[in-house]
């Protein structure tokens, strides 16, 4: 193969960082207002026609959506290998609550109404609860544990490392600014939860949608900005050492890395990246507003784009930093330094750019058919084939 | 390396993957037997074949659930448990499993929510696509797993790249169009196909014995027997072909299956049953059958199958020829790539056997200061443990001729003795309802058992693989699997066993209505060929 050499490595590295980031934010726009409907699910319907009201507005799509997280595993497996290895083992037991959170979740979408006990029905309310905040919280966590750097370092074969007892790599996950971060995530998850039941329901669980939303948002909005001055304030940034090298082979021990400054150097470095908070900070704010007013599509639309925002801040600022470590930052991984071979990201870049335009046609198809409002009536009179 | 936490990791593999293959199978098939049974009433417009589709549409929704939930476990597992592995060969292995989300994951999720949700928002046409979109979809995501699966097995299209300290791809197409792979694929789908025939099968017996639902379990076992058989035929002859590409590229695999110790002449026996016996390095008891292992494994009655102790003193040459390539390795990484050419050079002679030296890691750090008696423990350690896997062959194969068998029986029966089945039959449909499934775990067992100590054939052993996690936290997650799955598996259970006993929802005036309709457009048209009744 020749062909992979049309485009540089360092230009495909940048565009599956890229494309890290459209998967990353896919998820949170698609399956993340499904994890806001089920952290809202005990606050929305108070009965149980209404929680199923609630349900079936995901009912048709969570499945869909999930595959943006799935697809996201499978995406930094095959184009930043280190990054999956590193990461997916280092915040071993916050992925195995995340796991068990998103097998409960599809689980009880799918077998809650399949019987007519109420405890049995209860049951799984709690386990939508958990199935949607949970993962909406550690996944805020884990990008606030990010920013900080993680406690890894790699041996010479280049096998990551992790040191202290089990718990203790756990709880200290759970560290203030972390905490925060999670914080920001679950609201503005809930605050898309809420636009898109203000979307497509009505009655009662819209009033109660439209109610938390905006709390949610205003949420989002303050912890986001308190986040955003600790970090420039409290937390000291990473840099690499000299020129970087953005072609040379995936080890990340090839590279000096230091612990400077602050991360929000890199806004004096590309000013244009202002652009990123600027729309986080818009967006949810008039998704907010959105939801006071009742506006249904512009609300939705909004609180797309506050998400997407936020989600670009992180990156933007953190570039070319993926997962930096604060035990040995030599072994920070980089963009320069953690991707997959040159072949490997220009065959993937072919199957993406072939399959993604084809999942965004039939994906928005699917919703077309569906479209509209889901209302006590469809769910009490179609009772056998809906959730 | 510490053992414990190896065996840990294999065993949550070995469980979790095992758990999510009891749903697999009767997705892959039950999608497409649900599609064939929708093609049916589009094309005919009777309601029965609706209501059949919906029945076991529902049956599939509540295991598809849970095959999509378990699945996400073993995406992330690599990353989890086997960080070294997924460093080492993400490169490649990695791919499919993107595209496989890409290509078929996406459009079997995306879909399946319109084949339950979308009957009233759709045109019949429209809602058939949507089921054969999901059927497709299934069957694509797993072609791409097996490419996965057959890289491990058989890994071509890579080299070692000594200053990322990894393999990489060399070539995608050989990784696609790995000979392994794609016998393996057709095999494991074909597998799929029978589990969900005879699942259909069993519980339309069922109803014929209870007297129960005729219309829809004469046609449904009409449809499962024909399309079982065919499977059932095609999960055999795919077997074969697995076997005879064992025989160039996992030699050791196919010797431990078949409790071949020595080199025999060739064609060789095939040992229809005995007792290996790992210590002694013999057969005990065996009961030969003369030329049939060369036939199979070779298909010629010249060429050899090397036996279990010669591929081990193959080994020992490999573990030699290995610490000169991790010598030359380190020379390597210690000057960043900047060695003389005689250095480039022997690390490329010798690359191809790095990770036998890996396999001394076990008992020393360096490879480089192993004792000729470590060279000779590792050399051994190529050889698997061979009696699980000579068991579990002999069963599934057994299994696999048996549904020939008996889904040849009921095909015969359905079309050419009207469909008049005694009751021992309808029993026996019953009774093998979990026989396809205990056929599958067994074959992966054979296939992944058999490729120890390997991870990656040849490339990288199993004990280098793992993260460096605690024990506590692999017992912490494993205790978690075992008690979640386990109340999961109940719950679904009762769900299956709850929608088969309240049977198909079947509108009868619809149906007669449908058959008032027929029959004055067969008047009109002058047909008077009698039709069953609905």
């Amino acid at each position: 193969m020749i062909l992979h050499e049309l485009l540089s490595f360092e230009l495909l590295r940048v565009i599956w960082w890229l494309l890290l980031g459209v998967l990353l934010i896919g998820f949170a726009l698609t399956d993340g207002f499904d994890l806001g409907v089920g952290a809202l699910l005990p606050f929305v319907g108070k009965t149980d026609a209404e929680r199923r009201v609630a349900i079936n507005t995901v009912g048709p799509v969570w499945e869909g959506n999930q595959v943006w997280f799935i697809l996201g595993g499978g995406a930094i497996f095959a184009a930043w290998p280190p990054l999956y290895a590193v990461s997916f083992s280092g915040f071993y037991l916050a992925m195995f609550a995340v796991l068990a959170a998103l097998i409960l979740r599809p689980v009880g979408f799918k077998y809650r109404s399949k019987r007519d006990s109420a405890a049995w029905r209860n049951g799984w309310d709690w386990a939508l609860f958990v199935g949607g905040a949970v993962p909406a919280l550690i996944f805020g966590v884990a990008v606030g544990n990010v920013l900080q750097g993680v406690p890894f370092h790699l041996t010479d074969d280049l096998m990551p490392m992790y040191d202290g007892a089990f718990w203790w790599k756990f709880i200290t996950l759970l560290n203030p600014f972390a905490l925060l971060a999670g914080v920001v995530s679950l609201a503005m998850l809930v605050m898309h939860g809420a636009a898109w039941l203000t979307l497509k329901t009505e009655g009662p669980v819209q009033m109660r949608a439209r109610r938390y939303g905006s709390v949610a948002g205003v949420v989002a909005l303050v912890t986001y900005a308190l986040a955003g001055v600790w970090l420039a304030v409290g937390i000291p940034g990473y840099a690499i050492v000299g020129t970087a090298v953005t072609d040379g082979p995936s080890n990340p021990l090839m590279s000096e890395v230091v612990r400077t400054g602050s991360w929000m150097s890199a806004y004096a470095a590309r000013p244009w990246i202002v652009v990123a908070p600027v729309l986080g900070f818009a967006g949810i704010a008039l998704a907010t507003l959105g939801l006071r007013a009742g506006r249904e599509v512009s609300t939705l639309l909004y609180s797309k784009l506050g998400i997407f925002g936020v989600i670009s801040s992180v990156g933007l600022t953190m570039f070319p930093f993926i997962l930096p470590s604060s035990k040995m930052p030599d072994a920070s991984l980089t963009v320069w330094d953690s991707s997959s071979s040159h072949l490997t990201l220009f065959v993937m870049l072919i199957c993406a750019l072939i399959f993604v335009p084809m999942i965004l046609a039939y994906t928005a198809w699917v919703y077309k058919v569906l479209w509209g409002k889901v209302t006590e009536a469809d769910v009490t009179e179609n009772s056998d084939s809906v959730y | 390396m510490e053992l414990d936490i190896v065996e840990l990791s294999r065993l949550q593999f070995a469980m979790t993957a095992m758990y999510h293959f009891l749903f697999v199978p009767l997705t892959l098939g039950l999608s497409i037997l649900v599609a064939i049974m929708e093609t049916v009433y589009v094309m005919t417009g009777r309601p029965i074949w609706r209501q059949m589709t919906k029945f076991w549409g529902t049956l599939f929704g509540i295991n598809f659930v849970l095959g999509v939930a378990t699945g996400i476990t073993m995406e992330f597992q690599f990353g989890m448990n086997w960080s070294y592995y997924s460093h080492y060969v993400g490169d490649i292995f990695g791919a499919p499993l993107a595209i496989e989300g890409l290509m078929a994951f996406f459009m079997e999720a995306t879909f399946v929510g319109l084949f339950f949700f979308g009957w009233e928002k759709l045109s019949r046409t429209a809602h058939l696509v949507v089921t054969w979109l999901v059927a497709i979809g299934s069957n694509f995501s797993a072609l791409w797993i097996l490419i996965a699966n057959g890289w491990m097995q058989n890994p071509v299209g890579a080299e070692f790249n000594p200053l990322s300290m990894r393999m990489e791809m060399t070539s995608f197409f050989e990784v696609m169009f790995n000979e392994v792979a794609q016998a393996k694929f057709v095999h494991t789908v074909s597998a799929g196909y029978v589990t969900a025939s005879v699942f259909v099968l069993g519980v339309s017996a069922w109803y014929m014995l209870r007297g129960q639902h005729f219309e829809l379990a004469r046609r449904s076992i009409a449809v499962a027997a024909a399309f079982g058989l065919a499977s059932a035929f095609s999960v055999v002859i795919l077997g074969d072909e697995s076997g005879y590409n064992a025989t160039h590229s996992q030699k050791m695999k196919l010797a431990a299956i078949e409790g071949m110790w020595e080199t025999q002449p060739a064609p060789a026996e095939f040992t229809l049953l005995g007792l290996p016996d790992q210590e002694a390095r013999e057969t005990k008891y065996a009961v030969h059958v003369p030329y049939v292992m060369g036939l199979i494994g070779t298909r010629s009655l010249t060429t050899e199958i090397p036996g279990i102790d010669d591929l081990v003193a193959q080994a020992e040459t490999r573990v030699r020829s290995g610490i000169v390539a991790y010598d030359a390795l380190m020379q390597i990484r210690e000057a960043k790539g900047n060695v003389s050419d005689e250095v480039k050079a022997t690390f490329e002679d010798h690359s191809k056997d790095l990770g036998f030296a890996f396999l001394l890691k076990r008992y020393v750090d360096d490879p480089r200061l192993a004792t000729e008696e470590q060279i000779v423990k590792a050399s051994n350690d190529t050889v698997p443990t061979v009696w699980p896997l000579f068991w579990s062959f002999r069963l599934m194969v057994t299994l696999g001729f048996s549904f020939i068998v008996v889904l040849g029986y009921f095909f015969v029966v359905a079309n050419w003795k009207g469909m008049q089945f005694p009751r021992w039959a309808l029993r026996l449909g019953v009774a093998i309802i979990p026989a396809p499934w205990i056929a599958a775990e067994l074959g992966w067992f054979t296939a992944e058992f058999g490729r120890q100590p390997w991870t990656v054939d040849g490339v990288l052993p199993t004990a280098m693989s793992v993260s460096h996690l605690s024990v506590a936290d692999l017992a912490i997650t494993l205790a978690g699997f075992v008690a979640f799955y386990t109340v999961l598996f109940i719950i679904e259970m009762g769900l299956m066993i709850k929608y088969i006993k309240k049977g198909p929802y079947m509108d009868v005036t619809e149906s007669q209505e449908w058959q008032r309709k027929h029959e004055l457009r067969l008047q009109s048209s002058g047909d008077t060929a009698p039709i069953p009744a609905e």
